[in-house]
């Protein structure tokens, strides 16, 4: 009975990992996701720095926040897009559904860890550097940028079978992104000064929290949308 | 016969009395702040406590749906979402009416008025999701799933968040209780009219959705007939 188990696991996470290789293979064909993306964030960063300057570390860190949440739109919304329905068909007889939206959620976490650490260089190259614990926000930010894309997969799943997609997408993941950008702000907000804020590990234990209960979200509800 | 509506006259008789007796009672004097507005702890609070109760009615509608995909979970799903978003909204007026007496003006941008408008955002949405979907099948299965995800990013947030946040509600600094209640402020008499105010108005809040979902069932008769 064990090794049954054991042999599945295998099976599965080797499924895994070849479907997330064939988003990155086709990402690094196309390379249009990666590169349509950058050049959003740069212009976006650089419109902000041409009408405002170098902004107060309030503003910065508000400005990063809702520059992520564009990017986890753009970045995200391609994932369930750019599949065709003959193609999710394919998809559909030869992996489970559980093994899909794994890798979909593995490769989007990926994706917006490198896009968070560009638009943070980016942010610092124009905008200034107002961080005084650089790295502790460099992890803030991935763990944000994981549970962004996390909620933005599977949003997209949804609106991928809805059909006015990308314009629904924003308009179901925006009030659903609220609080946790709110969480995010304030954890953040740390590494501009040396205060200590109360409750900060309390609010980090939350979004890990956040981050898991979408997994396990996901996991559940991913097959009922898959059903066609 | 009785048995099926003995509810329906329970919130009746309730309702009375809160709207009669709510005016009424004693209230204690809280040294001057306050005042008379307080007896919107009659109206306002019951609100909220109505919208949760259908939401959560809604989204185990929702789950029954996905688990068992039978048409009327659907439409139960959906009207008592619309009515819990109905006493949501009556919850932000009732709310903004007392916050213009006691905090000077109707919004003030408080962690809990926040996260009210969060809720309302999330269940419009999900109206929005739905009439974008054609298929009737496709649009109960994406709407029920939607719901049960909407659900369960809301109220984490809406229970934990205030909690450890400053705001112009009174109680939930740290761990001290309920957030939106300050239990030092009522008295015994309060809490006579407030439990019932509570019970009256999720009755009547079940009672509204369950008119709706008859009227949907008998329209879709009729549209099958046609």
């Amino acid at each position: 009975m064990r090794d049954i188990f054991v042999q599945a696991m295998s099976y599965s996470s080797k499924q895994i990992i070849t479907l997330v290789k064939k988003d990155i293979l086709l990402e690094t064909r196309q390379q249009y996701t990666f590169y349509g993306v950058l050049l959003y964030v740069a212009s976006t960063v650089f419109i902000i720095y041409l009408s405002t300057g170098q902004p107060e570390n309030e503003i910065w860190n508000a400005l990063f926040w809702i520059v992520q949440l564009f990017v986890a739109v753009n970045a995200v919304a391609k994932s369930f897009l750019q599949d065709s329905k003959g193609r999710m068909l394919y998809y559909y007889t030869i992996s489970g559904a559980l093994n899909y939206i794994l890798a979909k959620l593995i490769f989007n976490a990926v994706l917006m860890l490198l896009m968070s650490l560009l638009t943070l260089l980016i942010f610092v190259l124009l905008l200034g550097n107002p961080l005084v614990h650089f790295f502790q926000f460099l992890l803030i930010g991935f763990l944000g940028s994981v549970g962004l894309s996390f909620v933005f997969t599977f949003l997209a799943a949804i609106a991928a079978k809805a059909q006015q997609q990308a314009a629904l997408m924003a308009i179901m993941g925006f009030p659903v992104i609220v609080p946790q950008l709110l969480l995010l702000g304030k954890i953040s907000n740390k590494a501009f000064s040396d205060a200590i804020q109360t409750g900060w590990w309390q609010m980090v234990l939350l979004l890990f929290c956040f981050d898991i209960l979408i997994i396990l979200l996901s996991i559940i509800l991913f097959p009922f949308l898959w059903r066609d | 016969m009785l048995k099926n509506w003995w509810w329906k006259i329970l919130s009746f008789v309730l309702l009375i009395y809160t709207c009669t007796y709510g005016f009424l009672v004693k209230i204690p004097v809280l040294d001057g702040r306050m005042q008379q507005t307080v007896r919107n702890l009659f109206f306002h609070v019951p609100m909220w406590f109505c919208m949760q109760t259908l939401f959560i009615v809604s989204v185990i509608y929702a789950i029954r749906f996905l688990a068992n995909p039978k048409p009327v979970y659907d439409t139960y799903s959906l009207e008592f979402a619309r009515t819990g978003l109905v006493f949501g909204i009556l919850g932000l007026i009732t709310g903004a009416i007392w916050a213009n007496y006691q905090w000077g003006k109707p919004w003030s941008g408080d962690p809990k008025q926040n996260g009210a408008a969060i809720a309302l955002l999330i269940y419009l949405a999900y109206f929005v999701l739905r009439g974008s979907v054609t298929d009737e099948a496709k649009r109960a299965r994406l709407s029920a799933v939607y719901n049960i995800f909407a659900f369960a990013m809301l109220f984490p947030t809406i229970w934990i968040l205030p909690r450890l946040t400053e705001s112009l509600h009174p109680g939930g600094q740290g761990s001290q209780g309920n957030p939106g209640l300050n239990p030092n402020d009522t008295t015994p008499e309060m809490e006579g009219v407030f439990l019932p105010a509570i019970i009256g108005w999720i009755l009547l809040g079940v009672w509204i959705a369950t008119l709706r979902i008859r009227l949907q069932n008998y329209k879709e008769k009729i549209l099958s007939r046609a």
